[in-house]
Parts: structure tokens; sequence; C-alpha cells
């Protein structure tokens, strides 16, 4: 066969493979009995989700008293859980969506997975804030039903029941466009299999899907249209979770820049957490071949686009507060900075906009150690984003005798490790029996087999 | 149906150049089966653009109608809300539930009509299944009119097969 000529881009998939290779490559890991680094980290994942459960059982058994929250702080810890996953969350969106409508074809390598993460990581998402309503098995209180209550309805004004509905919505969008982007590949384990559980399991599950390029045009038409809808989908979620800060009179949560700077700081901690996920998957499964340099590189330099957004909205933030000669707004700002949890403040700038900084240099962003240790600095920087923007404003509201400090309690810690348990756990089990990498949208863009050798990026 | 011939391919240009071709020399394309969605192929094939886009923005506009309606009747008229002073139909304040609601309904309402339009369901037992499609081989399938023309119009296709076949679907 002719060789292809890179002039411009390297390939998208390393190594000539055929369509064969990647169907083997891809489903060898499923295949094969797990090895002894899985059983390892899902053992582990496994006892931090046992934990979880064991902290919020006491919780529930004993009340919201066991969190360290008091007469100002009501939202801590819980709400900054909750506004981290879901930032997790959007990056795999972004992936899937957004870069599925610009025609960035470096996608197809790391979309299945980071849709995959999205989906855990609203599930552990959701779940914060079911349990703080203290009673969670009153939490169909929030669906507007016909009730013996009035009926009492909803207020459809909170931005609150509007979180409920950009939440749900959300995680079944999220959900549906996953598992329509899994059809064909379901059918391709089927296929794979003569008899036993997969075959059965994945022909059940794959609707009958048999290749017909009947099917494969309206999926095309379906695949896109889902992806028009969760992009603006993906900004309405997090624009409507700042709401439920903006909406409040407090001094530091009410400005009118939180929905940008709360998307981009999503996009921001997701794309963290992908690579930091894409950065063991690629090792442990084996498929350096699929997600290359080329797309940890393309990822780095979102995560350092992003960063320098949210570098920019702590700027504005800042120079908004002095400039509104508003005292209390100037006083949060104060207080945010050499306050007491100034220290956090110091994390959170040092983690998301001076250490990205390094993604300027292609020399970083091609060393995959470090990516990796510069992606945990950015999840970390941005858990402690949202601690510093939730709690420093609640200690110190309008009136210095409500003022009060916040400690988390161990059931708070618990309850958090908990819900990376519970994210890990379903995404070793992911890795485990679906193929990470979309299958059939990788041999799209192979080199082989097409006049134009799938160079375009 | 008389019977139809099977030609199968191991790459992407052969498929749509000989979809290409029967097309050319008038032979009915019953399907071409491929392991993904390959570019082109709609066109060679002579298929129209799929109407589910209007699908989604029936129940797109469906669900915004809904979302608003029910948002105005019950903040409204069934149970008027004082919320911080403002009108009871403070309609921006029902935008963000509208849009979510028109995603939602959007979406699923898309994926059901696919599914429906395709006729796929769960446990559905795969038809006309062809060995290799979901994997690495490229599949057309042509009504057996007249088999020397089909013949000749794939011999420059580099076929890896060609079988005739008198019922459509024996795998």
């Amino acid at each position: 066969m002719q060789k292809p000529d890179f002039v411009l881009d390297p390939p998208l998939v390393a190594g000539n493979k055929t369509l064969l290779d990647v169907t083997d490559d891809v489903c060898a890991p499923l295949e094969g009995r797990p090895t002894v680094l899985w059983w390892t980290a899902f053992i582990a994942a496994l006892s931090l989700l046992a934990l979880g459960v064991a902290a919020v059982s006491y919780q529930l058994a004993m009340g919201i008293g066991t969190w360290g929250l008091n007469k100002s702080v009501g939202w801590a810890f819980d709400i900054t859980n909750f506004v981290f996953w879901i930032g997790i969350g959007h990056a795999g969106t972004l992936i899937s969506a957004i870069l599925f409508l610009f025609r960035q074809k470096w996608r197809t390598a790391v979309n299945r997975s980071a849709e995959a993460m999205t989906i855990f990581a609203v599930m552990c998402a959701g779940l914060f804030p079911v349990i703080h309503m203290g009673r969670p098995w009153l939490f169909f209180w929030m669906v507007p039903y016909p009730n013996t209550r009035g009926p009492l309805w909803i207020n459809f004004s909170s931005a609150l029941t509007w979180d409920f509905f950009a939440i749900s919505t959300y995680f079944l969008i999220s959900l549906t466009f996953w598992y329509v982007g899994l059809l064909p590949d379901l059918a391709t384990i089927r296929d794979r299999h003569r008899f036993g559980w997969r075959r059965q399991l994945m022909g059940f599950f794959c609707l009958g899907w048999n290749g017909s390029y009947r099917t494969w045009h309206r999926y095309e038409l379906v695949y896109l249209l889902l992806a028009g809808l969760a992009t603006p989908l993906v900004v309405s979620v997090h624009s409507i979770v700042s709401t439920d800060f903006a909406t409040a009179v407090l001094p530091g949560w009410h400005t009118t820049i939180f929905p940008p700077y709360f998307v981009a700081g999503a996009i921001f901690s997701g794309m963290a957490m992908v690579l930091t996920l894409m950065l063991i998957a690629r090792k442990v499964m084996h498929l350096e071949d699929y997600i290359t340099v080329r797309h940890v590189d393309a990822m780095a330099k979102l995560v350092l686009t992003t960063s320098c957004m949210v570098g920019l909205a702590y700027t504005i933030e800042f120079f908004t507060a002095f400039r509104s000669a508003d005292f209390y707004e100037v006083r949060a700002f104060v207080n945010r900075l050499v306050g007491p949890l100034g220290w956090g403040f110091g994390i959170m700038v040092l983690c998301n906009v001076l250490l990205p900084q390094l993604f300027w240099f292609r020399r970083v962003r091609v060393n995959l150690v470090l990516v990796w240790i510069l992606s945990l600095f950015v999840n970390v920087g941005m858990w402690f984003e949202r601690f510093i923007i939730i709690v420093t404003s609640l200690e110190r509201d309008f009136l210095p005798s409500s003022w009060a400090n916040y400690a988390p309690t161990t059931i708070e810690i618990a309850t958090l490790l908990g819900s990376f348990g519970l994210f890990f756990t379903c995404f070793l089990l992911f890795c485990r029996f679906l193929p990470t990498i979309a299958i059939a949208e990788i041999k799209g863009v192979l080199a082989i087999g097409r006049p134009h050798g799938g160079t375009a990026a | 149906m008389t019977g139809v011939i099977v030609v199968s391919f191991a790459r992407e240009e052969d498929i749509v150049t000989a979809t290409r071709e029967a097309r050319k020399r008038g032979l009915h394309i019953v399907d071409v089966y491929t392991p993904y969605a390959v570019h082109g192929l709609d066109e060679a094939m002579g298929l129209g653009p799929s109407r589910l886009s209007w699908a989604c923005f029936f129940f797109g506009l469906l669900g915004v109608t809904l979302a608003f309606v029910f948002q105005f009747w019950t903040t409204a008229v069934d149970w008027p809300l004082n919320v911080g002073g403002k009108p009871w139909n403070s309609l921006p304040a029902f935008v963000p539930v509208a849009f979510e609601l028109m995603v939602l309904l959007g979406g699923l309402g898309l994926v059901f009509t696919f599914f429906l339009r395709c006729k796929l369901f769960p446990g559905k037992q795969p038809v006309d299944e062809f060995e290799g499609v979901t994997s690495n081989s490229f599949v057309l399938v042509v009504q057996n009119t007249d088999a020397d023309t089909a013949l000749s119009a794939f011999q420059d296709c580099n076929a890896v097969y060609v079988e005739k076949r008198n019922e459509q679907g024996a795998a």
C-alpha cells in the first residue's frame, strides 16, 4: 500500500493498525482475566466506597448535626463536593459533544471513557444534595407531582429547583448519548463470541445492531443532533449551578461573572480528571497506540486555556469587588485573601493558575509523568476553589456577631472519600466490561484504506 | 425476491467505489453493511437526508411548550406563589426549566424515534448478519436481477468474495 505522507500532523492512531487490530486491541482487556493491578485498584475503591456508605448511614441515623455546619455556615463540604463532581463531569461532554461539533477528530480516542466519567461524576454529585436533605427518602418532593398537600407545587423561581431539573436532564442526556455511542461497539463484542454471557448480554443491549448503512446513516444524524443538544446543555448546567450562589445577596457570591467563570472552571477540572484517568488507563490497558502523546498534548493545551480563563476570572472578581466600592464586597475579598482560609486561597491560585502555566512548554506537555502530576494538582486546586468560594463567604457575612469558623468533621471527610470510592468503583467496572475506546469511531479516523490517509485532524 | 448477490470488501475505498458502480449500472442496492459510518457512502447509495431532525424539533418544541404552560399554570393559576414580591407569571424565571425540558424531551424523543424507525429494540436478534461487518469487512448486498452485470460491476473493486444467495438473510 502507498505510504501516507504525514507532512502536517502525525496520524491519530500509531502503529499502522488494521481494522481487525483495532477490534482486537480494544477488546483484549475485556476478554482476558483481570490483572492483579486491577483487583488491587478495585478493592481499594470498594473499600473507600464502603467507608462512604458507613459515613452516610451514620449521618442518616444521627442527622446533619454530624457535620461541622454551624449557625452561619449552612453549606460547606457537601456542596463543595457537589460542585466539584459536577465540574468533573463537564469535560466528558466537552470532549464528546463540543469537540465533535468542532470536528476535532482526536477526541475519538478519549470520548468513550470521558463520557463514562461524566456519568459516574454526575452520580457522585447528585448524591450530595440528596444526603444534605437530611430526609433523603422525601427526595421525590422535588418533583412537581399532584400531591395531597394542596397540591402545593414546587417553586419554579428558585435556582435550586432549576438545578434539580438541570442535573436530572444532564444525567439522562449524557447516559443516552453514551449508550447510543456504545451500540455499534456492543454489537462488535457480541459478534466476537459465538456463545457465552457476553453474546447474550451484549446481544440484548445492542438492540439487534447489524451494521446496516441505512441505520448508520440515521445514527450519524442522531449523534450530531444529540451533540448539538448536549453542548448548550453543559453550559446551562454549570451556569445554573452557579446561580445557586449568584442569586444570593451574600458578598463574594452575588456576582454576574459566576456562570461563565463556573463553566470554564468545570471544563478545567474535568480535563484534568480526564488526564489523570487516561494516563493511567493507556498504560495499564496497553492503549499507547490509541491515546498518543498528541492526545495528551491537545488536552494539556485545553487545560492551559481554561486555566488562564479561571485565572482571569479570579482577577476580575477582585477588580470588581474593589471597583464596586461596596464595603461588604471589598471586605469579603480581603478576607478571602488574608482571612482564616487564606492558605486555601493560596493553594487554589497555585494549583489552578500558576502551576498549569508550565503547559506553555511543549517539553512539559509531552512529558506524561509531569502532565499526570500537574493534573493531580489541578484536581486539588479546583476542589479548593469551590471550598473557598462557599465557605469564606458564609464564615464572614454582614454581621460580625454571626461570624463563625468552619472545620469539617471526620464524617464529612469520609463521605468525600466515599464519593471517590463510588467514582473509581464504577470506572474500574466500566474498564472491565465495556470498550474504553469507541471502536467504530476510531476506525473512522484510521489512515488505512482511504485516499486521504486519514490525517486531517 | 429472486435472490441477492452478496459482495464483501476489505477496504473503505472499495465499498464506496463498488456501491457507486452498482448504482450507476442500475442495480438495486438492498443495503450496505459496514463496521463504522463510512463517509460518502450515503451519497453513493443515493440515500436522501434523514427526516429525524424533524422528530427532534417536534419533541423539543413539545418540551418547551409543556414546561412553560405547566410552570405558568402552577405558579400563577393553580396556587399563586409570591416569590420576593415578583409577579406571579414571572416568565424569565421559567426559562431555565423550560430549556432543560426542551433538551430532555428533544433528546430522548429523537433517540426513541430513531430506535423505532430502525426497528432496534432490546433483545432483538440481528437480521441479515454478515461475517465480520461489525469488525473489519464491508458488505454490499444487491438484488440479483442480472448476475453478469453485477459481477462485471465489481470486477475492479478488489472484492474479497462474491456470493449468490437465494433467500435474503440466510447468514
